[in-house]
């Protein structure tokens, strides 16, 4: 029987999956010794506000943009996600302001850094947008204020902040899945290369080696 | 020769030079959603959310009716912010922003024909025809006259109207004011706007459809009214106003920079602020996402050294050299 030559796609990305991102660091049941600061959480909280966000917002989306005004338990929801964004915000720029005084984009770990930066972007156009469908007073007065820097550099004509039924749809499917998409990128891009290692001690070459309580590389193997 | 091709060849990982300790990725995660949740709920029952309705031109007409008819007077005359904007909505020029013969809005050119005289007040006045006929001849007379006529009767409505008097709702001119039919043109559209159906006249909702895009609406109030009660709620754009919420909340803080410039010289001096406000962050942010190639900007962190702090249990107890 003639051997075909053609390449396999899908034997080619398993290859690479097994090659890249192994089990084992995609699901690590170890860290690096250094990784032993609350720093640390900034990005495990940031991406546990998010899902509070989806939460509530998966709620509101089912009632309808209207519900929060007209019902108390809308009216929770409401502010469980207004508080939901705050803390997604709070923690993304503490994570970014952490990352940025670890270098962390040192050891080829630069697209770490800009999807990160991607993120924060988008993620401030969809919060944005979220505003901007409120219904009320602050999303009538941002959408007017804001339409002069939209119109300023033309782009009005596609994204219009005054238009809510463009504003919510972007709001609630577009951008969301804009979100999860760079975020799962950049969890992933964070498990392919690893935890950045500390300033000035990129190879582990300590002068003296305490080792107790810790587990060698390959014991997790 | 097929099972050596499956034989696993993992790439060596970095973080398998060093030393490891134990670590559960989903145990983290789950407490991590769990405390953000407390955290949340917590707030959410606590302090709850704002919530502070929109302005309409019904509240207008009720608290402030000589404001409803400055509006509706410059609307009509084209002398209101949106008639003499300039590009998405007409070819005026009165908020046209350009850095030389840089000028993005004024390529991409009118998106969004507005004729205030027709959108905001003949048109939706003519709908109302059927209930108060005397609006039909006014509309007539007014189009009817010249321009000249026209700004003769605009004029004295202008003068006339810091001092005159508004009872029911209505406005009472003096018996000889020279106003043509802008009496009866102001006081229909107050009685409009006092129903609450202003809004959709403007936005021409004649049908059960559901109603997705309130554009022209929403700009009738733009100006002075919209302005007035930001104000009272010290949500001016000189105010910082962009990144505040209503009421005594947490804004969109994380505009912080974007704010900042919209206080400060050039921008706050100059008629093209906010072309040069989103380039200038457009930049910044270029600059802070390429900053990994960029010599001396990337080696900041290794100058301050805050590094040393977040490391230091690491540096300490492995003596390593830390930097």
């Amino acid at each position: 029987m003639r051997k075909s030559k053609r390449s396999n796609w899908t034997r080619s990305l398993r290859k690479w999956i097994e090659r890249n991102l192994p089990m084992n660091h995609l699901f690590p049941d170890t860290m690096p010794v250094y990784v032993d600061s609350y720093v640390y959480l900034f990005g495990v909280l940031t991406i546990a506000a998010f899902v509070w966000i989806i939460i509530s917002g998966v709620v509101l989306t089912i009632f309808g943009p209207e519900w929060w005004h007209v019902s108390p338990v809308g009216h929770f929801f409401n502010s469980l996600h207004f508080w939901s964004v705050q803390a997604f915000f709070f923690f993304m720029i503490l994570h970014l302001w952490a990352q940025f005084w670890m270098a962390a984009w040192r050891g080829g770990r630069h697209w770490t850094w800009i999807t990160g930066w991607l993120l924060f972007l988008v993620s401030i156009v969809t919060a944005f947008t979220g505003y901007l469908s409120q219904n009320n007073f602050d999303s009538q007065w941002i959408g007017v204020q804001g339409k002069d820097a939209m119109n300023s550099v033309g782009i009005s004509g596609f994204f219009n902040l005054l238009n809510f039924g463009q504003m919510y749809s972007l709001h609630i499917i577009v951008l969301p899945l804009c979100v999860t998409f760079l975020i799962a990128v950049h969890v992933l891009l964070v498990r392919i290369h690893g935890v950045v290692e500390p300033i000035g001690a990129e190879e582990f070459a300590p002068d003296s080696q305490d080792v107790s309580n810790m587990t060698s590389p390959e014991t997790k193997q | 020769m097929r099972i050596q091709d499956e034989i696993l060849q993992t790439r060596p990982y970095p973080n398998d030079r060093f030393p490891q300790i134990p670590y559960d990725l989903i145990r983290e995660i789950t407490l991590a959603i769990l405390g953000i949740g407390i955290l949340v709920v917590v707030l959410a029952f606590g302090l709850s959310s704002p919530d502070v309705p929109a302005l309409t031109a019904k509240q207008v007409a009720q608290q402030d009716p000589e404001l409803l008819v400055q509006t509706e007077l410059n609307a009509l005359t084209y002398q209101s912010a949106i008639a003499q904007y300039g590009p998405p909505y007409n070819n005026q020029s009165g908020s046209l922003q350009a850095l030389g013969s840089f000028s993005p809005q004024k390529w991409a050119g009118i998106q969004f024909p507005i004729d205030t005289a027709k959108d905001y007040v003949l048109h939706p006045l003519s709908l109302f025809e059927s209930m108060n006929p005397a609006i039909k001849s006014a509309i007539a007379e007014w189009e009817h006259a010249s321009a000249h006529q026209q700004q003769v009767w605009a004029t004295n409505l202008q003068k006339l109207l810091p001092h005159a008097h508004f009872s029911s709702g209505l406005m009472v001119l003096p018996s000889n004011a020279n106003v043509g039919p802008l009496g009866t043109i102001s006081n229909v559209y107050l009685e409009l706007a006092r129903t609450g159906l202003l809004e959709a006249a403007i936005d021409r909702v004649d049908g059960p459809t559901a109603v997705t895009n309130r554009t022209t609406s929403l700009l009738f109030l733009e100006n002075q009214a919209d302005t007035d009660y930001a104000s009272q709620l010290n949500m001016l754009g000189n105010e910082w106003g962009v990144i505040k919420e209503t009421g005594n909340y947490p804004g969109a803080v994380w505009l912080w920079f974007y704010s900042l410039l919209y206080q400060i010289p050039p921008y706050n001096t100059s008629s093209a602020a906010d072309l040069m406000v989103i380039l200038t962050v457009i930049g910044v942010t270029l600059i802070l996402i390429f900053l990994p190639f960029i010599p001396g900007l990337r080696d900041i962190p290794r100058w301050v050294g805050l590094y040393k702090v977040i490391w230091r249990r690491y540096y300490k107890k492995y003596s390593v050299k830390n930097g």
